[in-house]
């Protein structure tokens, strides 16, 4: 950025001498606060929101997700240990999607634990997602993996994990409301295919495994429509004891 | 038809080269002999060991030789190239998958020779075309700090190359034309300063190895030394380097050259792509006497010719005024209306080799991904740009990048759609 009364004098330098001189010295006294100054150059804010414009333009500005993209997830509310976890996950390759992995493959430890209590501090609204058009059946089967898992196909309720009324528990499980159809519908086939993984065990892999394919639509449809509850905080850590052995919660699991 | 052609010309310079090769056997020079018979105790100095690893950071040698989230320097990554993807082994000291069983000499040989312990020929992906010039020295240092680095059991994939680069022998005609084990030679008409600058970016920098063409069989032909060029299946453009007229960094200072070593950003660009990479695992560890002395080198590389005027069949003038509008409503508000940025925190894009590089390759790239410069010590917390994919189509992101490569000063050929939808699924690893 060269200094902007350099530019003014390109300006004024058409006149003639006598007037040059008289602006030669108002320049001289003038000179030294401009050159401090940035006159037309955008005031840039010194704030996180500012820095991270790169997540917000699809997360939104309080990470409260794009519903109408259908896609983009909240992240607004989410645990901090688990955004961050998220994030150092993509960093890693263990999350697979190429415009998140980019955009925090150079991020540090400090950076990225800065921006996770940035988006799970934030509280605004939920908004709906459109959810495609699915019968009642497929709804209630939703419903019930959702609260009592399917004990047959050895699949724990959602929320067994995930909290009571599914809106996560401190410090690392996700809520699962007002989340996109589209997002979690990929997000449970990503760890069927291995593009999303976590840490060894990976509890969420095993039981997306066992899943039937419609199974994820109807879960993700349930899910997705669903009516929010009226507290959509995260449950107190330590008020839920994972059925299954999970590497990111260090928990053995209770059989499943 | 085109690889038998392709294979029997290959056999012909193995002919060549077989007896260019049995004309030029030499022995080891005796300080690398001598090095050879350092004993294990002195290998495990600690003050060699991290020197060897300062060495190591400089080379980025973990850069290739690991994976994203994997155990540093225990390797897997496959390097893409034209040819099929060769994976960096496993440098740590396993016996069986690592470099357990490797002396001095056989870690000489790979380094400075391009030859494995059996004497195989190695793929130049491993970048001995600059490392030959790696000190024995700098070379023993880096040796023992790989003895000092906890073992990993980790098994190295197999290269995947297609027919006839699969043969290594392939290898003796490429060696023929393109490598000569060589020394850094300093210049005595040059300070010490610049003779420093010069060693790293030509040896342990191994920064020619993107900043310049390619040619047909991967080589970087004489005389193209960091005058930019395409990073092949990579999909970004290494800029020149010359900082002087018509240069890749024309106007850089050497201030800029080291902020942006270090920093990860400097007032005249920020380092994106590959290079961010460079920073975070390399360059931002660098002595400032290193990095004064990379900058001071760079500043002598010579100006260059005068780029031709572009000349288009489109109608220039015309995008250049569409793609005004998508500046404006998506880029002036932090690149300025004037391009010229804000220092230290939005890069200037006036005069930017990001913006104006031959290809329009970065620019389109850059705004499709958008991204975080890399978090260094002097930058902890950068600012960003967002990623435009999903706000701009191919046709905007075109316009937009047109006028940024016509605006102010910049006088770079505009892009087209075409090219844009492209890069919109490139792999980014």
């Amino acid at each position: 950025m060269r200094p902007a009364y350099n530019r003014r004098m390109d300006i004024s330098m058409r006149p003639g001498l006598g007037r040059l001189l008289a602006l030669a010295l108002l320049v001289a006294v003038v000179a030294p606060r401009a050159a401090g100054q940035v006159v037309d150059t955008p005031r840039v804010p010194d704030t996180l929101v500012q820095r991270i414009a790169a997540c917000t333009t699809c997360h939104g500005v309080h990470g409260e997700g794009t519903p109408g993209s259908k896609y983009f997830p909240r992240l607004a509310g989410k645990p901090a240990g688990y955004l961050a976890r998220q994030i150092q996950n993509f960093q890693d390759g263990l999350r697979k999607y190429a415009p998140m992995e980019y955009t925090v493959r150079n991020l540090g430890p400090a950076y990225m634990q800065e921006i996770a209590d940035y988006f799970s501090a934030q509280q605004v609204p939920y908004a709906r997602s459109p959810v495609p058009p699915v019968s009642a059946a497929t709804l209630q089967r939703g419903e019930q993996l959702a609260r009592d898992g399917d004990p047959q196909r050895k699949v724990p309720a959602c929320a067994s994990c995930h909290g009571t009324e599914l809106t996560g528990v401190e410090p690392a499980i996700p809520g699962l409301v007002g989340l996109p159809y589209d997002y979690i519908s990929s997000q449970l086939g990503a760890w069927r295919t291995h593009t999303r993984a976590m840490r060894a065990p990976d509890c969420m892999a095993v039981i997306a495994g066992r899943l039937q394919e419609s199974d994820i639509t109807a879960v993700a449809a349930w899910l997705a429509s669903r009516d929010l509850p009226a507290h959509v905080r995260p449950q107190a850590a330590g008020t839920v004891e994972p059925p299954l052995p999970c590497g990111v919660l260090e928990t053995a699991g209770a059989g499943a | 038809m085109k690889r038998i052609l392709i294979a029997a010309a290959l056999l012909l310079l193995l002919v060549v080269a077989g007896l260019a090769m049995w004309m030029r056997t030499g022995t080891e020079s005796p300080s690398v002999a001598a090095l050879g018979a350092v004993s294990g105790e002195a290998l495990r100095d600690p003050a060699l060991v991290a020197r060897g690893g300062y060495l190591a950071r400089l080379g980025s040698c973990a850069g290739c030789h690991s994976v994203r989230g994997g155990p540093a320097f225990a390797g897997g990554w496959a390097v893409p190239t034209p040819f099929g993807s060769v994976p960096a082994p496993n440098l740590t000291p396993d016996p069986e998958t690592g470099l357990g069983h490797w002396s001095f000499a056989d870690f000489w040989r790979a380094l400075h020779h391009g030859r494995g312990p059996d004497g195989k020929l190695l793929y130049p992906a491993f970048p001995y075309t600059s490392y030959t010039r790696v000190t024995p020295q700098d070379a023993l240092a880096m040796y023992a700090y790989l003895r000092s680095l906890p073992a990993v059991r980790q098994e190295t994939p197999a290269a995947k190359l297609e027919f006839p680069y699969n043969l290594r022998s392939t290898l003796l005609a490429w060696r023929a034309l393109y490598f000569r084990p060589g020394a850094f030679r300093p210049d005595a008409k040059q300070s010490e300063e610049w003779n420093r600058g010069a060693y790293l970016v030509e040896g342990l920098g191994h920064c020619n190895e993107c900043h310049a063409r390619r040619n047909a069989w991967g080589a970087t032909p004489r005389g193209t030394v960091l005058a930019g060029g395409e990073i092949p299946r990579q999909d970004w453009y290494a800029p020149d380097l010359s900082t002087r007229q018509n240069g890749g960094l024309q106007g850089w200072t050497a201030q800029d050259v080291v902020d942006l070593l270090k920093n990860g950003q400097s007032a005249r660009g920020a380092a994106f792509g590959p290079m961010a990479d460079v920073v975070r695992d390399s360059t931002q560890y660098m002595a400032d006497a290193d990095l004064h002395a990379v900058a001071t080198y760079l500043a002598t590389l010579p100006p260059r010719a005068p780029r031709p005027a572009p000349h288009s069949a489109f109608d220039v003038k015309r995008i250049a005024a569409a793609g005004e509008k998508v500046y404006r409503k998506h880029c002036a508000d932090c690149h300025g209306a004037d391009g010229r940025g804000v220092a230290g925190v939005y890069p200037p894009l006036d005069g930017n080799s990001a913006v104006t590089e031959p290809t329009g390759i970065n620019a389109v790239r850059t705004v499709l991904l958008g991204g975080f410069p890399p978090v260094t010590a002097g930058n902890p917390r950068p600012y960003s740009m967002p990623p435009y994919a999903q706000q701009l189509d191919d046709g905007d992101v075109a316009l937009v990048v047109s006028y940024i490569r016509q605006a102010w000063t910049n006088k770079a050929s505009i892009v087209r759609p075409e090219q844009v939808g492209k890069y919109r699924h490139t792999p980014i690893d």
